[in-house]
């Protein structure tokens, strides 16, 4: 269970921290108090706003310049952190703790060599020198897992791949020999492979080392291998605290409300009608043959074209009316560009697209242009895509004024009453602006948006990625409703197996531009016949895996 | 690399037309030689053969385009628009409407101008960035209200104030420095001290603001918040990490007005009557001396572009995320 | 019959569209945010305050009355037949009083000695008194402080009561009824509210107590001196307002057009359509800016040397040529407004919303009507906000170089011009450059401070 300790490392006593916002304060943490011991893994758990992140910082004193420390008391080793000066505090950032931010290709300064930035801290906290310094520079940069130290010491942050970034940040977080590391959502912005090898990178230091594990994240998945201990807050105040015992039955409903909410691999198993029993009869609705695109790259004093990159290399596939067909990839692997490329954002370079039989690839104008309304789509980020400065009920009707320009303006704004009920909003929202509204609140005006114009497939490029757990789960409801109601197919693109799992008929696994298996869900996700699906759904955390294990009432 | 320079010259070629073809039209289409010698001769009584006599003198007398009366190759050779305007390719400028030698003028000019530039800009960016270093350093502190409220106070001041006033209170009242004039070799120096003193000054509002601005948005970035996660000293991080960063934009912005500093300051060079490019121009100007306007036109645009070439150049040595294509 | 010149007009309509424009962006909520919080400044809606006073001036320089409405008895500056304006009818006292040369402000008598011929005969070589200045004085080495300190005191009380009348009327706007205008006064004296009221009504009584006290001075004396050739600066000055105001507003209707539709268009289209416009806006670029304007300059003079008879009259002329220094002003500086503007829209076009619009099938116009646009406001606005102040100080080199204005028009520049040598007599000359000095900087300083919170509030990093 817990670690054996008589006085803990790090305790934090009543803490409150608020932001400026104009004229107010707003409170982001309201008295939060927890304890961490000497060597042992604290997991803080919570959504997007809970405060989270500014506990960790206020505990650093690195609050942004409209922060402000309310109240608390933080001890660290026996010494109050708030009455250190912040001289003093110098050699505690670093020194006493380390911290990881979310994403390292911000977070490391560009235009300085690995090797430099490493440099820095051993000279500041380890006093080391010449040689010596580089030695160790060295030592640490095997001890994170990077294969070719000395060439990475004199290369540049974007030069390495995000997870090797990410693997740097934690060696400069470690050169400071810190008895803490805070690792501020350290896998958020990773693949699902490399999220697993960082998790299993923290787990091996901490052993090696000795030393505590303060982890900050919203994917309890994460969490469950590593915690001695979890808390999880919500609105700047933890609502519970717990040891692993916290996964067979947490106490507090919002947590329980938050663990259920967990998409789960096991979830294609629970589903009322397999897919076995599914047909689809007729014409398949989309037809995509040997789909390419393709981008030049270009040399020489005429920029010829000597190569080219293979985004999307040659795809073939089908959706059935009706239809969910799931694109699992990481990124870069080309399944965005598919999806826009589908719909004519991005230039297709070769292949056909039939919809309902007819070609719409190379047709004539007039027949694009009565597809365009078939297909429609559904981005990944809420804040950015809808216009802010058109009110909502413009923003609804913006499709159907394109598509049927003859149509009453009475009729139309019945339309737009009748969409915004079907995904549970209050018919008050056409007026209204889109900052008004949260982000899942968002996600659903943009779904309406797409069916005003009463497509029949709609691409839904990561729509819940940007969101919280528990929203996640209401939008891959209301997206399952609309389909029954209405008949639509998706082709929902993601990054995450476990979302696929309660949503998909069939899922299409990609890597580098090419479809490297398609099946039925509960065959690819069981019995994956392809080595790169098997790594992927070894990746996930086990948690995701749990076989639809949901917990309590 | 040496592919990117070869395609950006290229490159440069149809703009260096362009800008000739612009000059040409505004110095002689719009503007016909007729109309030039009248202006030089006097607008009233001027006899056409005096108007034709001053037009031969300078080579107008030809057609603009096309030369009916000539042979072969030469319909189009033995044209204004051949001799004069496309002779500035070849850095042919020719003779002034005065008579003079203009690219001997220009050599001979332009070290002046440099006298004066290359000071001005050094001194100008070493107090321009220590001050604003110093504005961020003291972020969120009274000292950096004032200093802002200061710079845009300096900002609001004419450049004239600024040399009228300096020209009157250090050369006349307080006699430190002559009030204008210029000498050769290293007396030089004595006339350069003001000029280059009031050019600091008066360019101390805005560019103390521009470094300001560049370096407050840097100082935003998450590698900042990393550098004192890491428990280094707020002036560490200003001094090293953001000014590293900061000094791309700012030595590009340096790079791209370092050709220009051979055609000088126009009106500092005039008030302080030295004898470079810059006094050279206004001259022209005022004695509607065509050909050395249009010379220095041309002069100036080429300038700009091999400016141009420099700061992408810079770029890719100064910034490591930037690679050529 | 009222004359209008072609500037005149430009002005007065251009004023009109501002207007219209800003009621446009009150009704928009997302707009309306940011002015608020501009409203809240007080630097901000004190250099409001003053930016307003000058453009009354020179509205008011900008309406043209009959000659015939000037009283009897003016030879004036102005030659016979000019038009004059709604301002110099109302200047007519110190437009009228011209000396002979130099004097020094507030002065009973010219700058330098001259002989002059004393009452009894002889010839003195003395300081003659000035025609017009203190002519009323009968023994001015006595009279002349008290009759100062008097009439400043008539014009202090003139301000005051100008002042209260000035603040009834705004109360009555503001407050709507009786109870209102207590509150009004209260808050206004405690500075409360969010408006920042106690700035503003202590700016506008700075303002006119000072128009009061000048306005009572210049009665009987020349308040800034007189120049070389005799006319009253402060009449100058108040004169170049207009000047330096139309260059400020006019160039903006010249760059506007171009500045938008070739960025739009290049960010837009990209392709070719980008390439060429780049190329034009590169090839415009490379040329030096002052000698672009030179060349424009020079061909403008020639086209009025060639076409003398529609340029008859020195009003008409110096008219056109303002407005020509405008349009070349305008032409020559598109280019940074352009290529801001281009790459905004190409950040723009790859927008998650636009992309949406392009999947709904909405079509080209309509994006760039209703997304595009919008989104470049702020920028179209931080920028006329800022260039307002270069250009003005612009005007005073140009004039330097003897392509700004009509030497005739009142201007900043050519008082700077014309009192620069002046600097190096004995004893100096130092009034008119002062003069100029004083009112560019309380026109810039606040234009450079009001552009600041513009900016600041439509900040689209700022304000979300």
């Amino acid at each position: 269970m817990t670690s054996d300790v008589v006085t803990p490392l790090l305790s934090v006593a009543d803490l409150r921290v608020a932001f400026r916002q104009g004229p107010e304060w707003v409170p982001a943490v309201a008295g939060v108090s927890f304890e961490i011991g000497k060597g042992e893994c604290f997991a803080l758990v919570g959504e997007s706003g809970s405060g989270k992140s500014v506990t960790a910082l206020s505990v650093l004193r690195l609050l942004p310049q409209n922060g402000r420390i309310q109240a608390g008391r933080v001890v660290l080793d026996g010494a109050d952190v708030f009455a250190v000066s912040e001289r003093d505090m110098g050699s505690i950032r670093g020194g006493k703790i380390g911290i990881v931010f979310q994403d390292p290709m911000t977070s490391l300064n560009p235009v300085l060599t690995i090797g430099q930035q490493i440099a820095e801290t051993l000279m500041l906290h380890r006093h080391l020198k010449g040689a010596a310094l580089r030695r160790r520079s060295m030592e640490l940069l095997e001890q994170v897992g990077l294969p070719h130290p000395d060439r990475h010491l004199s290369e540049y942050p974007h030069q390495l791949s995000g997870g090797m970034r990410q693997r740097v940040m934690i060696a400069l977080a470690l050169a400071g020999e810190p008895a803490l590391l805070i690792a501020d959502e350290p896998t958020t912005a990773l693949d699902v492979t490399l999220q697993a090898q960082v998790l299993d990178l923290l787990r091996r230091l901490r052993k090696e080392t000795g030393m505590a594990l303060w982890l900050i994240t919203h994917d309890f998945g994460t969490v469950a291998e590593v915690a001695d201990r979890i808390a999880v807050m919500r609105a700047g105040v933890l609502v519970e605290t717990s040891g692993p015992e916290f996964f067979d039955g947490p106490q507090h409903v919002y947590s329980r409300e938050l663990l259920n909410a967990m998409p789960r691999l096991g979830a294609c198993l629970q589903r009322e009608s397999p897919e076995e029993e599914r047909s689809f009869p007729g014409q398949p609705l989309l037809e995509v043959e040997d789909f390419k695109v393709y981008y030049p790259v270009r040399q020489g004093v005429f920029q010829r074209t000597v190569d080219h990159v293979r985004a999307v290399d040659g795809v073939t596939f089908r959706v059935e009316r009706g239809e969910t067909l799931a694109l699992v990839g990481e990124s870069g692997c080309g399944k965005t560009t598919l999806g826009k490329a589908l719909l004519n954002l991005i230039p297709a370079t070769a292949g056909e697209v039939r919809l309902d039989g007819v070609s719409i690839s190379n047709a004539t104008l007039g027949v694009r242009h009565k597809a365009q309304a078939e297909l429609q789509i559904v981005f990944q980020d809420p804040y950015s895509s809808m216009n802010p400065r058109m009110i909502v009920g413009d923003i609804l009707e913006e499709g159907l004024r394109a598509q049927r320009p003859r149509m009453a303006p009475a009729e139309r704004r019945e339309r737009i009453e009748t969409l915004l009920l079907a995904v549970g909003l209050p018919v008050s929202a056409r007026s209204r602006y889109p900052h008004e509204f949260s982000g899942g609140q968002r996600q659903r005006l943009c779904i309406a948006r797409a069916l005003a114009v009463e497509p029949r497939l709609i691409v839904c490029d990561e729509p819940t990625s940007a969101l919280d757990v528990s929203v996640q789960a209401q939008v891959i409801r209301l997206l399952k409703e609309l389909q029954d109601r209405h008949g639509l197919s998706y082709l929902f693109i993601t990054h995450d197996l476990a979302v696929v799992s309660e949503l998909a008929d069939r899922v299409a696994v990609m890597h580098s531009g090419k479809m490297v298996e398609m099946g039925p869900t509960r065959q690819v996700l069981f019995n994956p016949k392809n080595a790169y699906t098997r790594r992927l759904l070894d990746a996930l955390p086990s948690l995701h895996k749990g076989h639809g294990r949901r917990v309590g009432p | 690399m040496t592919d990117y320079i070869i395609r950006r010259l290229l490159y440069a070629l149809p703009l260096l037309l362009g800008i000739n073809v612009l000059t040409f039209v505004l110095f002689f289409v719009v503007n016909t030689p007729k109309d030039m010698a009248r202006m030089h001769l006097g607008q009233k009584h001027v006899t056409p053969e005096a108007m034709e006599k001053w037009k031969h003198e300078r080579g107008y007398d030809q057609p603009l385009f096309w030369n009916d009366e000539a042979e072969g190759a030469t319909k189009v050779t033995q044209t204004i628009f051949v001799q004069k305007s496309l002779g500035l390719f070849l850095f042919r400028f020719g003779r002034s409407d005065a008579g003079r030698d203009i690219g001997a003028d220009i050599g001979q000019r332009m070290w002046p101008s440099l006298a004066i530039a290359i000071p001005s800009l050094i001194v100008g960016l070493a107090v321009h960035i220590g001050f604003a270093l110093l504005l961020v350093f003291f972020r969120l502190t009274y000292l950096e209200f004032w200093g802002v409220a200061l710079c845009v106070a300096l900002m609001s001041i004419s450049t004239l104030f600024y040399i009228i006033g300096g020209q009157f209170l250090i050369g006349k009242l307080l006699q430190l420095t002559p009030i204008s004039g210029y000498d050769t070799g290293w007396n030089a120096v004595r006339f350069i001290i003001l000029p280059v003193a009031i050019g600091m000054v008066s360019g101390l509002g805005s560019g103390v603001r521009w470094y300001r601005t560049l370096f407050l948005e840097e100082v935003e970035k998450d590698y900042v918040r990393t550098a004192r996660a890491k428990g280094l000293s707020e002036a560490r991080v200003l001094f090293f990490h953001v000014l590293k960063n900061a000094m791309i934009p700012i030595l590009t912005g340096v790079v791209v007005v370092l050709p220009l500093l051979f055609t000088g300051s126009l009106i500092t060079e005039s008030f302080f009557a030295i004898p470079g490019l810059g006094s050279y121009t206004i001259d022209a100007i005022n004695q509607q001396d065509f050909a050395i306007v249009r010379s220095m036109v041309f002069l100036g645009s080429v300038l700009y572009i091999l400016g141009l070439l420099l700061t992408d150049i810079s770029y890719t040595l100064v910034d490591p995320r930037v690679k050529l294509s | 019959m009222p004359v209008l010149l072609p500037t005149d007009v430009l002005f007065l309509l251009l004023l009109l569209g501002l207007s219209a424009l800003l009621v446009y962006t009150v009704r928009q909520e997302h707009l309306r945010r940011p002015w608020r919080s501009v409203m809240r400044s007080r630097s901000a809606m004190i250099s409001l305050v003053i930016l307003l006073a000058y453009l009354l001036i020179a509205i008011l320089d900008s309406i043209r009355v009959p000659a015939s409405v000037n009283g009897p008895g003016s030879s004036g500056a102005a030659p016979i037949g000019e038009p004059v304006t709604l301002l110099d009818v109302g200047l007519t006292a110190i437009r009228d009083a011209q000396e002979k040369t130099y004097s020094a402000p507030l002065a009973v008598v010219a700058h330098a000695r001259e002989m002059t011929r004393q009452a009894d005969g002889r010839e003195v070589w003395a300081y003659p008194r000035l025609q017009y200045g203190g002519r009323h004085l009968a023994d001015p080495d006595r009279e002349h402080a008290d009759d100062l300190l008097r009439r400043a005191l008539l014009g202090l009380a003139a301000g005051l009561a100008g002042w209260g009348v000035l603040m009834v009327f705004i109360a009555l706007a503001v407050a709507r009824s009786p109870n209102g205008f207590v509150d009004f006064l209260r808050s206004a004296c405690h500075s409360d509210s969010e408006f920042p009221w106690r700035a503003v009504l202590l700016t506008l009584l700075l303002i006119c107590v000072m128009a009061g006290v000048l306005a009572a001075l210049s009665q009987e004396y020349h308040v800034l001196g007189t120049g070389k050739v005799g006319e009253d600066v402060l009449y100058q000055s108040l004169k170049s307002i207009r000047t330096g105001v139309l260059i400020g507003t006019l160039t903006t209707v010249a760059t506007l057009p171009l500045a938008l539709v070739l960025g739009i268009l290049a960010g837009y289209y990209r392709g070719w359509v980008d390439d060429v416009i780049q190329y034009l806006y590169t090839t415009l670029n490379s040329v030096p800016g002052v000698l672009l304007i030179a060349a424009a300059m020079l061909v403008m003079q020639s086209y009025m040397a060639k076409h003398e008879a529609e340029f008859a009259s020195l009003a008409t002329r110096a008219d056109f040529r303002l407005l020509a220094l405008c349009l070349i002003l305008g032409m020559t500086s598109w280019t940074g407004l352009c290529r801001l503007l281009r790459a905004e829209t190409l950040k723009l076009r790859e927008l998650e919303y636009v992309q949406a619009a392009r999947v709904l099938g909405v079509s080209q116009g309509m994006i760039l009507f209703r997304h595009i646009l919008p989104n470049l406001f702020h920028l179209v606005l931080i920028s006329v906000a800022l260039d307002f102040s270069s250009l003005v100080l612009a005007e005073a080199v140009l004039s330097y170089v003897n392509i700004g204005v009509d030497p005739s028009t009142e201007s900043w520049g050519n008082m700077i011009n014309g009192a620069r040598l002046e600097m190096a007599r004995e004893p100096v000359v130092w009034w008119s450059l002062a003069s100029a000095f004083v009112f560019m900087f309380a026109l810039v300083l606040p234009a450079n401070l009001f552009a600041d919170a513009v900016r600041d509030a439509f900040d689209p990093r700022r304000s979300g």
